[in-house]
């Protein structure tokens, strides 16, 4: 493996969790609902990810566990904000400080342990392809879960129906309910595929990315994942591209430190911010577009006349 | 978590009634901590928490303890202090460099209360000491090793804050480097925070790919460890003994241990004998301590023991002339050892690092 492969692998293993947890909060968001939890589902996953691993010994079983605690996490939200209608932004910065707090106190026995790492599956005769294919498909399932979630939120929120109702409810909640169109159980199950793809994105931390469990050990990378849906204009092509932006600037820049150029270290750190918000911006400049693109809805409460 | 919340309700229940810190011996004190990272971080914090559990264990019933942890250093510091301030402590370790002003300016107010701020050197009022540890000892002896282990002669330095303690290890691991092999190269990445598993992996990585086949860290987590391990290479721990996080990747660590220290403040409270100082102990204290040597030849072992008894004993100083500026001008002439104050404000590399020190 040569400098520039290895340099790039070290580019995914950095965006792929923002990327899950950016499209899970794209789609929760095209669909209405702001949930600001993200961090807090993705340390959920995170930690119940490491301990199934360590708990069953298959790090396989521990990122199934990480995506179905991040989904029940999110039905706390669910409940609290469709069924409760409570403040969205409350709940979720709420969701965020008690999964920080509650993955603590569940991970206590799991410090200090070194974790199981999820096997790279290689995918036979691709992963020959020489340069790429060691790079795209000698990789974790996670990774490929990631790219399968970008095609797969992109076909359904532009090219099938169902996905048409959810930009729906995401657009005027009432006008869809007058149609008919179930907007709490759609928008619960919007926040249920967000909270899975956080926690996949907590899993990817805990079992590939650093195999162990610390503490706080998502280190904010949730609030960025947020901050990619707005940038990226709620598309999910451009959620990919900021990801992968971000992870590419984050490790380019230490790179550059490696080798010894003489810009200053905190301004490089504030490179991948800068970058990623600069591009963003200038891709999502027509405004018309990303007016349309806003889900006009987003972060009110639907209450159903009767 | 929940034990620190219901020791804080109950600290403000009594907050009404305890008695102002004074000069006379107490019967029972209670003493607070303040913690940057998560006590789980396995590295910087969980030492410290590990040398209150310590002190708590000695003093027993005359001890009650409480901590806040994952407390930004800054302005969210000074509300986190002054929480504890009224909360009845009688004494609060600080112990984070960026806690240092915020430190200052809580204890002005609080003239009953002593605090204590790790690796800072502002003491502005009489309640303020500081306290640090020598890690740079320690620091000179994995230099050493690393320069008889290392196969390409280059490791990579994963750095966090350039603070004078970072810089002052970062100069002793070379210095140390240096004197077994003069054109060791170090290659150093600041990450800019003291404790992020993903980013630390991630400068581990880009060191390793860089040429580098041996890491050291001065950020909290066993991150960097693991990524050694999976690539074959060798690393150091930090803070704490992360052996279990690459048994044959860790050549030694250099361990914080805070409990003697702590047991000796506290008690000084319970006395009535507490005075502020600037304390700054080592090896030869028992506060830096060096992990078992694992994974190395016996003659880089007994290379390593002899230096660590020369620190020990006060027989070598990391920082023994002659040493050049990174600059080439000279810094100590010949066997001329610098002075804690140059070193508690250390803010320039030494000959040979391959790095811009940011300012």
């Amino acid at each position: 493996m040569d400098m520039t492969q290895a340099i790039i692998l070290t580019i995914m293993t950095a965006a792929t969790p923002l990327l899950l947890a950016a499209i899970g909060e794209l789609v929760v968001e095209r669909s209405g609902v702001l949930n600001l939890g993200v961090e807090g589902m993705m340390i959920m996953g995170a930690v119940a990810a490491f301990a199934i691993a360590q708990l069953t010994g298959s790090a396989g079983l521990g990122a199934i566990g990480g995506l179905v605690a991040g989904m029940l996490f999110s039905l706390l939200f669910g409940f609290l904000t469709l069924t409760l209608v409570a403040n969205q932004v409350a709940t979720g910065l709420a969701l965020t400080i008690l999964g920080l707090g509650l993955s603590g106190m569940i991970g206590e026995a799991f410090i200090g342990l070194p974790g199981l790492k999820l096997a790279a599956v290689e995918i036979p005769l691709l992963s020959d392809i020489p340069f790429f294919g060691r790079i795209l498909f000698a990789q974790d399932p996670i990774f490929y879960t990631s790219i399968v979630a970008v095609i797969g939120v992109s076909w359904f929120l532009f090219r099938s129906r169902a996905g048409l109702r959810l930009r729906a409810i995401g657009d005027n909640h009432s006008s869809a309910h007058a149609l008919g169109i179930k907007v709490v159980r759609t928008r619960y199950l919007a926040v249920m595929f967000g909270g899975a793809c956080a926690g996949l994105a907590g899993a990817h931390l805990s079992i590939v990315y650093t195999p162990q469990w610390v503490e706080n050990m998502t280190a904010g990378r949730g609030w960025i994942a947020l901050a990619l849906v707005v940038f990226a204009s709620w598309r999910p092509g451009r959620a990919l591209i900021g990801a992968y932006l971000f992870g590419a600037v984050s490790i380019g820049q230490l790179f550059a430190q490696s080798r010894g150029i003489g810009i200053p270290s905190q301004l490089l750190s504030a490179l991948p911010y800068l970058a990623t918000i600069a591009v963003l911006v200038i891709i999502s400049l027509n405004r018309r577009m990303t007016l349309i693109n806003t889900p006009a809805s987003l972060g009110k409460s639907f209450v159903p006349e009767r | 978590m929940k034990k620190t919340l219901l020791l804080l309700a109950a600290a403000t229940a009594l907050a009404g009634i305890a008695a102002p810190a004074n000069a006379e011996a107490m019967d029972k004190v209670k003493a607070c901590f303040i913690y940057v990272g998560p006590v789980g971080d396995f590295g910087w914090s969980y030492q410290h928490d590990q040398g209150r559990l310590y002190a708590e264990e000695k003093l027993g019933d005359k001890l009650e303890t409480a901590y806040l942890e994952s407390v930004p250093e800054g302005a969210d510091s000074e509300r986190a202090l002054e929480r504890f301030a009224r909360s009845g402590c009688n004494i609060i370790f600080t112990t984070s460099f960026g806690y240092m002003d915020p430190t200052n300016k809580v204890a002005k107010d609080f003239p009953d209360i002593k605090f204590e701020h790790a690796t800072g050197y502002k003491r502005e009022h009489p309640n303020v000491a500081t306290y640090d540890s020598k890690f740079f000892q320690g620091r000179y002896v994995i230099g050493q090793i690393a320069a008889k282990m290392s196969k390409t002669g280059s490791a990579g330095y994963i750095a966090s804050f350039p603070i004078p303690e970072v810089v002052q290890g970062i100069n002793s691991f070379m210095l140390g480097a240096q004197s077994i092999n003069p054109d060791f190269k170090l290659k150093v990445v600041w990450v800019n925070t003291w404790f992020d598993p993903g980013k630390e992996a991630d400068a581990a990585k880009v060191l390793l790919d860089g040429g580098a086949d041996i890491l050291t860290q001065h950020t909290d987590s066993t991150a960097p460890m693991q990524v050694a391990a999976e690539r074959g290479a060798f690393a150091f721990g930090q803070a704490s003994d992360m052996i279990a996080f690459g048994p044959n990747t860790q050549l030694t660590s250099i361990i914080d241990d805070w409990g003697p220290y702590y047991l000796e403040r506290i008690s000084a409270v319970l006395e009535g004998t507490w005075e502020q100082q600037a304390t700054w102990a080592g090896m030869a204290e028992g506060h830096v301590v060096m992990a078992p040597y694992t994974n190395m030849p016996d003659d880089v072992k007994a290379m390593a023991e002899e230096t660590e008894a020369k620190i020990t004993s006060g027989e070598f100083h990391p920082f023994t002339g002659p040493i050049m500026k990174q600059d080439g001008s000279e810094w100590l002439a010949d066997g001329v050892v610098a002075d804690d104050g140059v070193l508690a404000g250390l803010n320039f590399y030494v000959k040979g690092i391959d790095d811009q020190l940011p300012q």
